[in-house]
């Protein structure tokens, strides 16, 4: 470093280092607009990614139906393709995905990640004479693990226990309680085909949302597709890709191969992902609103800090001091006031962001859960890039007008 | 002797609405080793000159050479250099930073110039406040020191790169009898024939003009007779 650097190092230390309640309040400045500049993002960033993360968990990353996206072409439209045919009546076709453990025999040979089936009915649950809605859905307990939580939310019993007893049924903890049936009693359900099976409850599953424990049980894949009807045919394959963001891509492969349609996360919640734009366009505004605040308040303590040293750069610029000297002086200042604030601002940054994830949310629909955090690198170097920057800028225009002083003016007015 | 600062033809008109001369066609010449005084009523221009002397201002029209060097064509950054390497002031307040203490205030012009490295600054620092009495109270900071103090703390800073022309405005104008002496006395044992340095002083002391190998009476921004 050269002696005039190190000069003007030691120059803008002592001044900022003598003003101490102004540099102070510089850094306390820079500091909160960092930090709370962090704390938003985080919170911010975290809530959506935990909202994208309970939409991509709660349901498959790709769900294959027996839906087509375009209806199948007709013999007679096959037959005679200028012709014009009305009145035709489609072919009755069972509704369901045939021969599922073939498809699924296939998909795996290529398939980053797993899939499972399921088979979906309507019932009414009976014990000890009340009635209660539901919705049997058929898994297949070895697979399902890999595509669904379901595992981690049994609160008593386990999935296997599936294959305990020839007609097993895990409840949803709301649904046993609305039926009030324990472990080890045995239901009556009546499936909207008609069909009734006598059941035992083998486990009760927890997924802390109201809405899925309030209706949902589980039962083999053989005696959903017995109360649905449909032997041999299940509704839906699920997918859980071990790349989320290549689910689109993975279900245009599926949809080519097997015909059935298979629609990703991403297609499934398409103007959710939209909103996302507008909410992070919305984030953005915000935080770059705090810096820009903290930036005034920077500039505001570098002028007021330029003002009072008036009289200090009139000597050093009569002693022979150049301009640019001066300039870079007031500039370093700022950057000094700027560093400072934004170590101090990242330390209150993270702070806040841990204090904001201690709050606990109780809602009746959901479990207890905390303000989703997100603690990202990125986060902490654009805030501290910004009021660096702030600072830098804060400091040169009061730095410009400070070297471009006269010195002759102050001191034929100095007192 | 020989001319060390020659101006001629010097004008300093300040512009506005209504145009005020400060200086009105000055032709002068300090010589090297020269104590000169400036004197003159309030407002007669005698500041004013030692600024364009001092390369502080820019005359409206003429010329001051210093050393041979012609001035008015240089730019702020050249004279600014040229104030660094070649002149020394010391003014009515003392014109000290006050964050710094007295050794720091010192060397301040040394390690802008950057001919010397930290110990020899340190060194000469300590020389230039022994010698003119002040070597206890080296780290005292100008607010812990007196007014007589400071002054000789402006007038080791202004010595410190070993300039040809010291120049003084009003020196002694806020200091006590007996500092102003001793201020006094420093300034006039600086200079004299062989020690390379001129000392310009304005003052209104006709004690301190008495002193002056020379007085330069200055009314209505010319040289009076």
């Amino acid at each position: 470093m050269s002696g005039m650097n190190r000069l003007v190092i030691s120059i803008a230390r002592t001044h900022v280092l003598a003003r101490l309640r102004q540099t102070l309040v510089g850094v306390f400045g820079v500091a909160i607009g960092v930090g709370f500049s962090v704390m938003m993002a985080s919170i911010m960033e975290g809530s959506q990614d935990d909202f994208v993360r309970q939409l991509v968990d709660s349901l498959p990353h790709i769900s294959v139906t027996d839906e087509r996206r375009e209806p199948p072409r007709q013999p007679a439209d096959q037959a005679f393709d200028a012709a014009e045919i009305h009145g035709l009546t489609t072919k009755q076709l069972r509704p369901g995905i045939k021969n599922p453990y073939a498809i699924m025999a296939a998909l795996e040979g290529w398939l980053p990640g797993a899939v499972a089936p399921s088979v979906q009915a309507k019932a009414v649950i009976r014990f000890a004479g009340r009635d209660t809605a539901a919705s049997v859905t058929g898994i297949d307990p070895k697979r399902e693990p890999d595509v669904s939580k379901l595992a981690t939310q049994i609160r008593d019993g386990s999935l296997d226990a599936l294959y305990k007893s020839s007609n097993a049924i895990i409840l949803g903890s709301g649904l046993a309680k609305k039926a009030g049936v324990r472990i080890g009693n045995s239901v009556v359900v009546t499936a909207g085909t008609g069909r009734t099976i006598s059941a035992t409850v083998v486990a009760i599953s927890h997924a802390g949302v109201t809405q899925i424990d309030d209706n949902t049980s589980y039962v083999l894949i053989k005696t959903g597709q017995i109360m649905a009807g449909q032997t041999g045919l299940v509704n839906e394959l699920r997918v859980k890709a071990h790349d989320v963001m290549q689910a689109r891509a993975v279900a245009s492969r599926i949809e080519a191969e097997t015909g059935y349609k298979a629609t990703s996360w991403q297609e499934a919640h398409e103007d959710l992902l939209s909103a996302f734009q507008m909410r992070n366009f919305i984030m953005y505004t915000v935080v770059s609103a705090i810096l820009m605040v903290a930036s005034f308040g920077t500039y505001n303590i570098i002028s007021t800090i330029t003002h009072e040293k008036t009289r200090d750069i009139a000597i050093m610029k009569s002693l022979g001091f150049p301009s640019y000297v001066v300039r870079r002086i007031f500039v370093i200042e700022s950057m000094m006031i700027g560093i400072m604030g934004l170590l101090l601002g990242w330390l209150l940054g993270y702070l806040m962001s841990y204090g904001m994830a201690q709050i606990e949310f109780k809602s009746p629909f959901m479990d207890a859960t905390r303000l989703p955090i997100i603690y990202a690198p990125s986060h902490y170097a654009i805030a501290g890039a910004v009021a660096l920057m702030a600072s830098v800028i804060a400091g040169f225009f009061p730095a410009r007008k400070a070297a471009a002083l006269q010195p002759v003016d102050i001191i034929r007015g100095a007192s | 002797m020989s001319a060390l600062v020659e101006a001629r033809g010097l004008h300093r008109v300040l512009g506005g609405e209504v145009p005020a001369t400060l200086i009105d066609g000055i032709d002068m010449d300090v010589n090297s080793g020269e104590f000169l005084a400036i004197t003159g009523p309030s407002g007669s221009g005698k500041s004013s000159l030692l600024y364009l002397l001092g390369l502080l201002d820019v005359p409206s029209a003429g010329e001051v050479t210093i050393d041979g060097r012609a001035t008015s064509k240089l730019n702020e950054e050249a004279r600014a250099r040229m104030r660094l390497e070649t002149l020394g002031f010391v003014f009515q307040f003392h014109f000290l930073l006050p964050e710094f203490s007295a050794l720091e205030n010192v060397a301040l012009p040394m390690r802008a110039l950057g001919r010397l490295d930290d110990e020899a600054i340190l060194a000469r620092s300590k020389d230039l406040l022994v010698s003119l009495g002040l070597g206890e109270h080296a780290y005292k900071r100008p607010e812990q020191m007196s007014g007589g103090q400071r002054q000789r703390v402006a007038i080791a800073r202004a010595l410190a790169n070993d300039p040809k022309l010291v120049l003084a405005d009003e020196p002694t104008g806020n200091l006590d009898t007996a500092s102003s002496a001793q201020v006094l006395g420093i300034l006039r044992a600086m200079c004299g024939p062989g020690s390379g340095k001129s000392v310009v002083v304005v003052t209104h002391d006709l004690g301190i003009a008495a002193q002056a190998d020379r007085r330069l009476n200055i009314v209505d921004g010319k040289v009076s007779a």
